[in-house]
């Protein structure tokens, strides 16, 4: 058994994931302190940040409740751009499906950046895992300080874009998704989902052009029974 | 915005998370189920870069975004350091947007 205490093997998803939370952790404070810009109590941004831990779902109920649109109308807007985890939890759902805590935790804390670290360990299913929680641990605390600095700064919103973080996200995304482009049928599918994504985003709602994107699944059908044949 | 409405979001997005495991653990995936559910992992994960890239609510983010993204992205397929695509896609649109590009 090697020392559990000392990462040394997974050193670069320690890294990684700490310099990621920094972008994270500035992004909390902007939600923090927009709500509370807004006129809510502290405990709500904090609640919603400890308890959802969903970074767009939070943004675009706030964003909706805000703009006058009503509670519900605010919860169907967090829980449809949501439901891009349905396909995550498919992916990565048996890397925490052990014991009941570890199911709970696991489910609570899947994120697109834990989704992606986690596949980018390929078959290597312990370093998958330690990617896993690795990353959604430290995104965790990173973004509740965010959310509780953005609170306590009261008036003070720092705007993330200033810093290009909203260009940091897809760039870390596209690190993380293109050892999986190297199967053919793969690079296929992504290539015809981003297209079917990008033509249908300025007329869905935020949440769903990602979900039609699975379309693009179909720009492989045809190969799969040649290529089963062959194996 | 109530208490019940922060609980109700949380449970919502919770049940969303809930739901892929638990469709996982009721069938016995094969080795091609197993590839293809990584696929559209992959797919979403892909369609969530161009869209983010793009569009800001749905209508064009303008064009340093999208450049520092595409930074980003070259760096990566140069087999850069995660750190380094990151950091590079930021300060390229960041920069970009100190020198008044959209």
């Amino acid at each position: 058994m090697s020392p559990r205490f000392l990462p040394e093997r997974d050193r670069d998803i320690y890294r990684d994931a700490t310099a990621m939370s920094i972008g994270i952790c500035i992004v909390g404070v902007s939600f923090g302190a927009l709500a509370t810009a807004a006129g809510l109590p502290w405990w709500i941004p904090v609640g919603m940040s400890l308890l959802t831990y969903a970074a767009t779902s939070q943004f675009a109920m706030l964003a909706v409740v805000l703009a006058g649109g009503g509670l519900i109308a605010g919860l169907a807007a967090g829980v449809l751009v949501h439901l891009r985890h349905i396909p995550y939890g498919l992916a990565v759902g048996d890397l925490y499906w052990g014991r009941w805590w570890t199911r709970l935790l696991g489910t609570f804390m899947l994120i697109d950046q834990s989704t992606a670290f986690a596949l980018a360990a390929g078959a290597d299913r312990r370093r998958a895992k330690t990617a896993y929680w690795v990353t959604t641990t430290i995104m965790f605390v990173a973004w509740n300080a965010g959310t509780l600095i953005g609170v306590l700064a009261g008036g003070f919103i720092p705007d993330p874009d200033v810093f290009g973080l909203d260009a940091a996200f897809p760039a870390l995304l596209i690190a993380l998704v293109l050892p999986s482009l190297k199967d053919r049928d793969t690079l296929l599918a992504v290539l015809a989902g981003a297209a079917v994504a990008v033509a249908t985003a300025p007329f869905l709602p935020t949440g769903l052009p990602v979900l039609v994107a699975l379309l693009g699944l179909l720009a492989t059908w045809p190969r799969r029974g040649r290529k089963a044949a062959s194996e | 915005m109530t208490m019940a409405a922060v609980l109700a979001l949380a449970v919502g997005v919770f049940l969303v998370r809930l739901a892929g495991p638990v469709m996982r653990s009721r069938i016995t995936v094969s080795e091609r189920a197993e590839t293809l559910m990584k696929r559209s992992a992959i797919v979403v994960l892909g369609a969530l870069v161009v869209t983010n890239a793009l569009f800001v609510d749905g209508g064009f983010a303008g064009w340093s975004l999208p450049a520092g993204v595409a930074v980003g992205g070259l760096l990566a397929w140069r087999r850069a350091p995660v750190l380094v695509v990151v950091i590079a896609a930021a300060a390229t649109t960041a920069l970009l947007r100190l020198a008044g590009v959209a």
